[in-house]
């Protein structure tokens, strides 16, 4: 008889992976139910990355890539699976770790601390570009002026702009962003509850390059669902960070994500089904002849969100005019808002600025003030 | 009486006042109590703020988008709330809310 060891659960076949059938399944893939151990997981999990990668040809041999890495779990698995797919598969990439440091005291300064952990474990360079150096307003400043319920707008035009330019900065023309297939569904839902039928036909692609960026960017997690993103950092013990961001989150977001989840209890593939009708979704054309009616050919025209358009058969790209970044628009979009901050900047400071703190620490701290 | 471990991670630990790891006892015996004694028994005992349940719970089940995991198994493969537990049980709560 061998030597008898401690007395062990006896383990049912049901409970075994249905993979190696060898080992005990650890987990249960949302995407068809499927029962696995840790090790087939990594392995199932890291060889459909790389499909994604191949199928759509997302790189180039050689080629320097940017991974857009805030220190939450997104971009961390992503550092650390480019990192392992690079090495594995040869890809011939450079990886460099472009972070944006939006200046949000108690919030961001912390998850910086993380990508400078990323930044040596998985030995990459990295680069931090902020609102600052680029546009001299932090975002904790931007809320002091203009209000907590806007930040999101301003925060997510700034950022795809920054990126760009830390791109740019780098020399660097394709950036890789952590997007999952949650956030593609949850996109995808949202604009068809807002009926934004322009951008649900472009919401789905796995790579994009834009008239209005020079750059690249590409989402290799398209197809991966959060949980198995969630469950990949726990089991490899990755280093991340998270906390919500001390502004709120944007609200409308926030409701269609509830909705999604409440879903994806009931049918756990309705992420994979929403991004196939995404992707399925064709527009059907508007007659050009329409909008040129009584218009002359090299009219502007302006929108209602203060930019100017020029004539829209520009051929060439434009630029904006107080920047010099990509735009088809007279201004670009972070200039139109900035415009609008700069006006409103409070002339004078008091000895308690409030952003020297942080306005997201104050208000929190304000919250719990009582009588 | 079954001593179990709670972890809270991916930000849930907001609702414990930033303590991520807690002791647990439940008052039962070995045998009689399932995973519904452990979230009841987190609602009463670790939730530090009573305003903060529904962000751990949503019609009497923990709410969608928080991943449970039984000593460190999805908890969807180990019966789920049915599960009979056992002293030295570790139960982890992620949120896969936040952005990335």
């Amino acid at each position: 008889m061998p030597v008898e060891s401690k007395p062990e659960k006896k383990l049912k076949v049901t409970a075994l992976c249905e993979l190696c059938h060898g080992r005990k399944a650890v987990m249960k893939r949302p995407k068809n139910l499927q029962k696995l151990c840790k090790e087939c997981f990594y392995k199932v999990f890291e060889t459909e990355i790389h499909n994604t990668i191949t199928d759509a040809n997302l790189f180039q041999y050689g080629e320097t890539v940017a991974i857009g890495a805030s220190g939450g779990k997104d971009s961390t698995v992503l550092a650390s699976i480019m990192k392992t797919l690079n090495e594995r598969y040869n890809y011939g990439l450079k990886l460099v770790l472009l972070s944006i440091d939006e200046g949000i005291v108690g919030y961001r300064d912390d998850s910086l601390d993380t990508v400078k952990r990323n930044k040596i474990q998985y030995d990459m360079p990295l680069e931090i570009v902020s609102y600052k150096e680029l546009y001299n307003w932090s975002m904790d400043e931007i809320v002091a002026c203009s209000g907590m319920r806007n930040s999101c707008t301003y925060c997510g035009v700034l950022r795809r702009q920054a990126l760009d330019r830390g791109a740019a900065k780098l020399n660097i023309n394709h950036i890789v962003t952590g997007h999952n297939a949650d956030d593609m569904a949850e996109t995808v839902l949202m604009n068809i509850l807002r009926g934004d039928t322009k951008r649900l036909e472009k919401s789905c692609s796995i790579l994009t390059e834009s008239a209005d960026s020079p750059i690249k960017r590409s989402k290799p997690f398209k197809y991966t669902y959060q949980k198995e993103i969630v469950l990949y950092a726990h089991y490899k013990k990755l280093d991340y960070f998270s906390t919500e961001c001390s502004y709120a989150p944007e609200a409308f977001r926030g409701t269609t994500r509830e909705l999604l989840k409440a879903l994806e209890a009931n049918r756990p593939s309705i992420i994979m089904d929403i991004i196939y009708s995404g992707e399925h979704f064709e527009l059907k054309r508007k007659k050009q002849t329409v909008s040129y009616k009584n218009k002359k050919k090299d009219e502007t025209q302006i929108n209602a969100d203060g930019s100017i358009s020029l004539n829209k058969d520009f051929t060439k790209a434009n630029k904006c005019e107080k920047c010099g970044y990509l735009s088809s628009n007279k201004l670009c979009k972070a200039c139109v808002l900035l415009g609008g901050l700069e006006a409103n900047r409070a002339k004078i400071t008091l000895d308690t600025d409030t952003s020297v703190e942080g306005a997201a620490k104050l208000t929190r701290t304000l919250e719990h003030l009582s009588f | 009486m079954i001593k179990v471990k709670i972890e809270f991670l991916g930000g849930l630990d907001v609702i414990s006042n930033k303590q991520r790891e807690h002791k647990l006892i439940i008052d039962k015996e070995e045998g009689e109590a399932t995973m519904k004694d452990v979230i009841s028994a987190i609602c009463e005992k670790i939730i530090a703020d009573e305003k903060d349940i529904p962000v751990f719970i949503e019609d009497e089940t923990v709410r969608p988008g928080i991943l449970v995991l039984i000593n460190d198994t999805d908890w969807e493969l180990e019966d789920g709330e049915n599960y009979v537990i056992e002293s030295g049980d570790v139960f982890t709560f992620t949120s896969t809310l936040h952005g990335g």
